[in-house]
């Protein structure tokens, strides 16, 4: 049997590790799409989150029930079922916000993010879990999508969250709220986290090396002195 | 004339890749070589003209008259399911090398946004059925231009010394963030 890990590990490896958007390359139609401000992007995270964390319930409970040949069909329903819910709330509570994230709310319904947590780990893990590892992914999923809509209203319109955080002699940059700046931040952005990685990644290697030269040369000086 | 501007609109100036975001998954997924991403391309359109007439008929003879719109989204993502499960039975039958290169990325195209994001549009544009046919039509070869062009410029960056920290998705989603400041170009030659 696999052994477990702990509940915490459920949760924060969504958070970096496993970070759906900049580590697994999920969900990134709504990623690019709804990131013109960061407060669009924390309202589509929230309700990513919210069906990504009622269908992993549902499917993990009934998991032994869903026979394998029509388990995605069954999972699609699911999920569809969730997103038309959140969908009449929104419309209902926050007309402009529905408004303003357009087609793009149903649109969650395939969502490739939710259905790859759905196939990868609801479906073989108890509800519990499945609830952690969602909360973990729809967590990690907002740090994404906040990050990238803060970019590029800050710089696409002077403003972060409705507030004016650049001076007004900053022109804006209209690319970066036109479709080809999410394309170019984003790929920046990932290109970054990569270059980091690596260096932190040699870094190590190289402290790992000097230890081993250093070890060597001194039992080199130790021989020469014998 | 109107059915034509539809037309161009959805392929070009509205790309639904490039200008609404739809259907990234196999465009940075599949467009590694040309030969696969054309036929993905055309399979991606079959499907795409098949839902858009299915998914007018049923909002319009069922949902409708029987005032279930609330059920849209249920209904649409299980036609476009069937749809496209039927699309992979078809390949199976016809050509088997095709079905092979296309292997796993077929029964994504049920995920793919852009079907999905088609049938969507439709209902909010309010497009009689002769203007969603070619809506559909449009979108597809859209589509198709878009992954074809991607994979051409993908297959010479083969030979790029792309730096280490850049390979893979980044540097697609650079090329493609190119590709769609070149296709503003097009932006207000049509409004649709």
């Amino acid at each position: 049997m696999k052994k477990q890990v702990s509940l915490a590990t459920e949760y924060t490896k969504g958070l970096w590790d496993q970070n759906p958007v900049f580590k697994q390359v999920l969900g990134m139609c709504p990623m690019l799409a709804v990131t013109v401000s960061a407060m669009n992007g924390i309202a589509m995270a929230l309700a990513t989150t919210f069906v990504l964390t009622f269908s992993s319930l549902i499917i993990s409970l009934i998991r032994k029930i869903i026979p394998t040949q029509v388990r995605i069909a069954s999972y699609i329903v699911i999920i569809a079922t969730f997103v038309t819910i959140v969908d009449l709330v929104m419309r209902a509570q926050f007309p402009e916000l529905s408004k303003a994230l357009g087609p793009y709310i149903p649109l969650i319904v395939v969502n490739c993010l939710i259905l790859g947590r759905q196939e990868a780990f609801s479906s073989k893990n108890s509800p519990f879990r499945a609830v952690i590892d969602a909360l973990g992914m729809g967590t990690g999923f907002l740090i994404a999508l906040a990050s990238l809509g803060g970019i590029r209203e800050i710089f696409g319109s002077r403003t972060l969250l409705g507030i004016q955080v650049m001076p007004d002699a900053f022109e804006p940059w209209l690319i970066m709220i036109l479709p080809a700046g999410a394309f170019l931040t984003l790929g920046l952005m990932m290109g970054f986290l990569n270059y980091m990685a690596l260096r932190k990644k040699s870094r190590e290697e190289e402290e790992i090396l000097s230890r081993h030269l250093q070890q060597s040369t001194m039992s080199i000086a130790k021989g020469q002195e014998a | 004339m109107e059915l034509i501007l539809i037309f161009i609109s959805a392929a070009i100036v509205n790309n639904f890749v490039l200008a609404y975001f739809l259907g990234i998954c196999p465009f940075i997924g599949v467009s590694n070589k040309l030969s696969s991403a054309f036929p993905m391309g055309l399979a991606t359109t079959f499907v795409m003209v098949l839902t858009a007439i299915v998914t007018w008929l049923i909002y319009h003879m069922i949902l409708v008259p029987y005032h279930v719109e609330y059920l849209e989204y249920v209904s649409f993502i299980l036609v476009v399911a069937s749809l496209v499960q039927f699309v992979e039975m078809f390949i199976k039958k016809v050509s088997q090398p095709l079905y092979r290169a296309l292997g796993i990325f077929l029964p994504l195209i049920t995920t793919n946004c852009a079907i999905l994001g088609l049938a969507l549009f439709i209902v909010l544009k309010d497009y009689t059925f002769i203007q969603s046919l070619f809506y559909g039509v449009g979108a597809g070869v859209g589509f198709t231009l878009a992954i074809s062009i991607m994979a051409g410029i993908r297959e010479e960056l083969e030979l790029a010394n792309v730096p280490k920290s850049f390979q893979g998705a980044p540097i697609t989603l650079i090329v493609a963030g190119l590709l769609a400041l070149a296709f503003m170009g097009f932006a207000g030659m049509i409004t649709v």
